[in-house]
C-alpha cells in the first residue's frame, strides 16, 4: 500500500496505512508525548497527554489513525500548555511523593513533569483517600499512585486469557482492582511485567527494590521523549 | 444449592450475559453478594475483578445490601425545585436512616438518583421498579410505612395515570402530560403502513426518502439519520443490527417515555424501516433501567406486532424482509446514552464509550455494522416514509425540518411534551408552557445551553439552539448558581472516569465554581473557570467531557452580571478555607470561647 503524507508543525512526513499519529510521528523523528499508550497494546486515549489539533479539531493522536494529508499541530504553545494541565490535574487527583516512591527516575509522570518545567500545579490538591492492596503474594497495589491509564488491565492477562487487573466503580472513585484469586498465581515473570508496564509506582513486586540507585535510573540518564527526537528510538 | 448458583446457571455461559445475570441477582437479593461474583465469574469465565467492575459502574446494581426495598429519589434540579429536601427528610425520618444507608431493621434502603424521566411531575422515586410521583412529605412516609409492613411497592401505588399508563401491564402513576400533539409523532398513523411502505420501496429509496427529507437525529448530536443508514448499508458484513437508543438520561428529558408509552408501534415500525433500509435482521432497543416499569407493556407491543405480521419472518408481505427487535436493560448510567457507550452495555460490559474510528456503523454491536438512533429519530422516520419527503420538509426551517418533541419542565404551569416545529422561539415556548416571568431557561439539559431574557427571541434549531428535548424553566426567584451546581454535580457523577479532564477536570471544575458561588471567588477565579472549562471541553475522550463544563460557561457568558455581583472584586486573592470561621466552629463544637475575635485574622 501507498505511503501517507500528512504534516507535523509543517514537517512534511511519511507514515503507513493504519498507523497512529502517535506511531508515525515516532518513526519520522518527532516526540508527542504519551502516557497511557504503550507499544503493542490496543491504544485507549485515556490520558488525553497525546492530544494534537488537526484541522481546528483536538484529538487523541495515539488512537487516530492517519489520513492523507492532514496537518497535525503537535507543538503549539495552546497545546503544550493544555498538556501541562492535564499532567497537573493527574498529580493533583492523586497522592504523588516523589521522593519515597520506587518508581522515581522510572517513572513516565513524573518525567513528563520534568519536561513540561511544572513547578507547582494551577490546580488545588485534592488529597484523595486512596487504598493500598497489599494481598497479592507478588504485587502491591498502591492506588495514591494510580493515573488509571489501563495498562496493567491490558496487558496482565491469566493463562485462561481472564483480566488479572480491572476498573472497578465509576467517576472520580473509579480505581484499579487486583483479582485476589487470579494473583495468587501468577508467576514472576508475570508480577514484573505487571510492575514494569505500569508508567507511575501504582504496581510494584514486593520484597524488593531500589536495585537500581535513584540518580541512575531511566529519566535520570536521559529525559522522556529524547530518545524519539534524537532517532534513537525503535 | 445456593441461591446464588440456581440463579447463575440459569443464565448462557457467554460472557455478553454479564449484566442481566447481575440484574438477576440484584433483583433477587438486593446486592450482588461475594458468593455470587465467584459464580458469575467461573460461569462466564471472567475474573472477579472484571465482574465487581460491572456491578460497581451501574446505579442500579450494588455489591452491599440495598435494603429489602430500596426507594431510589431523584436528585435533579426539577425534583429540588419542587420539595425535594422535605420529601427527603420525611423518607430518612420515617426509614430512620439517611441516604446511602439502609433502614435499621434492613426493611428500606434509601439511595440518590439523577434523573429518572420524570421531570414534569416532581418530585419521584423509584422504587423496586415501580415510580412513584408528586411526592409529598406524607406520600414518602406512606410508602415507607408500607414498605415495611410488608407491601410490594406495586401495592402502594394508588391511582394511575392517563393512557397506556393504566393499561394492566404498565399499572403506573406516571402521567403523560402531552401538552401539544403535532402533525408527525402524533398525527394518525395506521399501523404497518411505515413497514407496508417500506418493502414496497428497494432500500436505496427508502434511504434517499429520509436523506431527501433531511432528518437529524433527535437525540441532540443531529447527524443525518439517512446518511448513517447509507453507511451502514455500505459496509460489507454478513449482520448488520439497528440498535435504538432508548436511554434518554439528560436531566429534564421525558419525551421518549411519553413515546415509548403511547407510541411504541410506531417506533418499533421505525426500527423495522431502519432494518430495511440498513439490510439488517435484528433489532436491538436499549431500554433505560428507570423505565423498567414499560417493559412488559413494550413485550406485549412486540407479541402484537409479531402477530400482524409487522414483524418477525417475511413481513409486510416481503418474500425476502425478516425483522424482530429484543429489547436489552440498562442499569442507571448516563453515558450509557452515548451510543458507542450502550453499545459497551448491550454487550453486557461497563459502559464506557469507544474509540472513534472505527464508527458504530463500520462496528457496532457484536463489531458488527450498526446504526444506533433515537427513539423520536425512529419513530419520525416510521412517519416520513408513510407521508413522503416533500411533506416533512414543509415543516420546520429550511436547515431543521420537521418537528421536535420538547420534554418541559420547571417553572411553567403547563410541563409536559410539547410536539412543535423546528424555528420555535424560546418566547413563543415560554407562552405556550404558562411562564411568562423565566428568569433562565435550560435548553438541552445540563449539557446545552442556559438562555437568559436576552436570548429569549433565539430559536429552537440546529444552527441556532439545538436540544435533545430537555428544556427547564427558571422563574425569577432560582438561584442560578444552585442550579449549575446541581448540574455540575451530575457531571461529577456521572462521568464514566476513563479519561483525565472529565474525571478529575469536572471535579476541579465543581470545587472552583463552588468557591466562586459561595462568594469566596475572585476575577481570577472566574478567568479559571474559564480556561479550565475549554480544557475539560477540548481534551475529553467523549461528548460528556465535551459538554459538561457547559452549564458554567454558558451561564457565564449569558449572565455575567451574577458572576460579577458574587465575585470579591479588586481582591486578588480569596481563601477558599475560612480559617476565622472554622475556629469559630471548632471552638463551639468544643465548647470554648475563641481566644480571640474573628476579625483578628483578617
Amino acid at each position: 500500500m501507498n505511503d501517507i503524507r500528512f504534516t507535523i508543525d509543517g514537517k512534511e512526513c511519511l507514515g503507513k496505512p493504519g498507523q497512529t499519529i502517535v506511531e508515525a510521528a515516532k518513526a519520522n523523528g518527532v516526540y508527542i508525548p504519551v502516557l497511557c499508550h504503550f507499544e503493542g497494546l490496543k491504544p485507549v486515549g485515556s490520558c488525553r497527554i497525546c492530544t494534537v489539533r488537526v484541522g481546528g479539531r483536538f484529538m487523541a493522536a495515539c488512537t487516530q489513525p492517519l489520513i492523507e494529508g492532514m496537518a497535525v499541530e503537535n507543538t503549539a504553545p495552546d497545546l503544550e500548555d493544555m498538556r501541562k494541565s492535564l499532567i497537573e490535574m493527574l498529580f493533583v487527583e492523586g497522592n504523588h511523593l516523589c521522593p519515597s516512591c520506587e518508581k522515581s527516575g522510572n517513572c513516565e509522570l513524573q518525567a513528563l513533569a520534568y519536561r513540561y518545567q511544572l513547578m507547582a500545579p494551577r490546580f488545588p490538591y485534592l488529597w484523595p483517600r486512596r487504598d493500598i492492596d497489599a494481598s497479592a503474594p507478588l504485587l502491591m497495589l498502591d492506588g495514591n499512585r494510580c493515573i488509571q491509564c489501563l495498562r496493567c488491565v491490558r496487558a496482565c492477562r491469566a493463562k485462561d486469557g481472564r483480566k488479572v487487573f480491572a476498573a472497578v466503580d465509576r467517576s472520580h472513585r473509579v480505581k484499579i482492582e487486583v483479582d485476589k484469586k487470579l494473583a495468587a498465581h501468577l508467576s514472576e515473570d508475570q508480577a514484573r511485567r505487571a510492575m514494569d508496564i505500569c508508567p507511575v509506582g501504582a504496581i510494584l513486586r514486593k520484597e524488593t527494590g531500589f536495585a537500581v540507585p535513584i540518580g541512575r535510573r531511566k529519566f535520570d540518564r536521559a529525559p522522556i521523549g529524547s530518545d524519539v527526537e534524537k532517532g534513537t528510538g525503535r | 444449592m445456593t441461591q446464588e448458583k440456581e440463579i447463575v446457571l440459569q443464565h448462557p455461559k457467554d460472557p455478553s450475559a454479564l449484566l442481566d445475570v447481575i440484574r438477576d441477582v440484584q433483583t433477587r437479593l438486593g446486592h450482588v453478594p461475594e458468593e455470587a461474583v465467584s459464580r458469575i465469574a467461573a460461569h462466564l469465565k471472567l475474573s472477579e475483578a472484571e465482574v465487581r467492575g460491572a456491578v460497581t459502574f451501574y446505579h442500579f446494581f450494588s455489591l452491599t445490601p440495598r435494603g429489602a426495598s430500596t426507594v431510589y429519589l431523584n436528585d435533579s434540579i426539577t425534583s429540588r425545585m419542587n420539595g425535594r429536601t422535605a420529601v427527603a427528610r420525611a423518607f430518612e425520618e420515617e426509614a430512620d436512616c439517611r441516604f446511602g444507608e439502609v433502614s435499621p431493621d434492613g426493611r428500606v434502603g434509601l439511595s440518590s438518583t439523577s434523573c429518572i424521566g420524570m421531570n414534569d411531575q416532581e418530585p419521584s422515586a423509584i422504587v423496586d421498579g415501580v415510580v412513584f410521583t408528586k411526592l409529598s412529605p406524607d406520600k414518602a412516609r406512606a410508602i415507607v410505612r408500607g414498605l415495611r409492613d410488608g407491601t410490594p411497592a406495586s401495592g402502594l401505588v394508588a391511582e394511575f395515570g392517563d393512557g397506556a399508563n393504566q393499561s394492566s401491564l404498565v399499572r403506573a402513576m406516571v402521567s403523560n402530560n402531552i401538552r401539544k400533539r403535532g402533525p408527525v409523532l402524533f398525527g394518525p398513523h395506521e399501523p404497518g403502513a411505515a413497514v407496508r411502505k417500506a418493502v414496497s420501496m428497494t432500500p436505496e429509496q427508502v434511504i434517499d426518502e429520509v436523506k431527501k427529507a433531511g432528518l437529524l437525529g433527535r437525540g441532540g448530536a443531529g447527524f443525518p439519520t439517512g446518511l448513517k443508514w447509507e453507511f451502514c448499508r455500505r459496509e460489507k458484513a454478513p449482520e448488520r443490527y439497528v440498535v435504538c437508543n432508548a436511554d434518554e438520561g439528560e436531566p429534564g428529558t421525558f419525551k421518549d417515555r411519553v413515546v415509548l408509552t403511547e407510541l411504541p408501534g410506531l417506533l418499533f415500525e421505525g426500527m423495522a424501516v431502519a432494518g430495511y433500509a440498513v439490510g439488517a435482521r435484528t433489532g436491538v432497543l436499549y431500554l433505560r433501567s428507570e423505565y423498567a416499569y414499560l417493559r412488559a407493556h413494550l413485550e406485549a407491543v412486540l407479541a402484537g406486532l409479531r402477530k400482524e405480521g409487522i414483524l418477525g419472518k417475511r413481513i409486510a408481505g416481503s418474500p425476502k424482509f425478516s425483522f424482530d427487535i429484543v429489547i436489552k436493560s440498562g442499569a442507571g448510567a448516563y453515558i450509557c446514552g452515548e451510543e458507542s457507550a450502550l453499545l459497551e452495555s448491550a454487550e453486557g460490559k461497563r459502559g464506557e464509550p469507544r474509540d472513534r474510528p472505527p464508527f458504530p456503523v463500520q462496528a457496532g454491536y457484536l463489531d458488527r455494522p450498526t446504526t444506533v438512533n433515537n427513539v423520536e429519530t425512529l419513530a419520525t422516520a416510521a412517519r416520513i416514509v408513510v407521508e413522503g419527503a416533500a411533506w416533512f420538509k414543509a415543516m420546520g426551517t429550511p436547515k431543521s425540518a420537521g418537528t421536535k418533541l420538547l420534554s418541559v419542565s420547571g417553572d411553567c404551569a403547563r410541563p409536559g411534551v410539547y410536539e412543535v416545529e423546528y424555528g420555535l422561539s424560546i418566547a413563543e415556548l415560554l407562552d405556550m408552557a404558562g411562564a411568562p416571568e423565566a428568569k433562565a431557561v435550560q435548553v438541552g439539559g445540563p449539557s446545552g445551553t442556559c438562555v437568559s431574557k436576552a436570548g429569549y427571541q433565539r430559536k429552537i434549531c440546529f444552527s441556532d439552539l439545538p436540544t435533545g428535548g430537555s428544556v427547564i424553566v427558571f422563574g425569577p426567584d432560582r438561584d442560578i448558581f444552585e442550579v449549575v451546581e446541581n448540574f455540575m454535580e451530575f457531571f461529577v457523577e456521572e462521568s464514566c472516569g476513563w479519561c483525565t479532564p472529565c474525571r478529575a477536570g469536572n471535579v476541579l471544575l465543581k470545587k472552583k465554581f463552588e468557591k466562586v458561588a459561595h462568594g469566596k471567588g475572585t476575577e481570577g477565579d472566574l478567568r479559571d473557570l474559564e480556561a479550565w472549562g475549554k480544557l475539560v471541553k477540548a481534551t475529553s475522550r467523549c461528548g460528556l467531557g465535551q459538554t459538561s463544563p457547559n452549564p458554567i460557561l454558558t451561564t457565564m457568558q449569558n449572565f455575567p452580571e451574577l458572576y460579577e455581583a458574587r465575585i470579591q472584586k479588586g481582591r486578588d486573592f480569596v481563601p477558599e478555607f475560612d480559617l476565622a470561621a472554622a475556629i469559630q466552629d471548632g471552638c463551639a463544637a468544643a465548647n470554648r470561647r475563641p481566644a480571640c475575635k474573628e476579625a483578628d485574622h483578617e
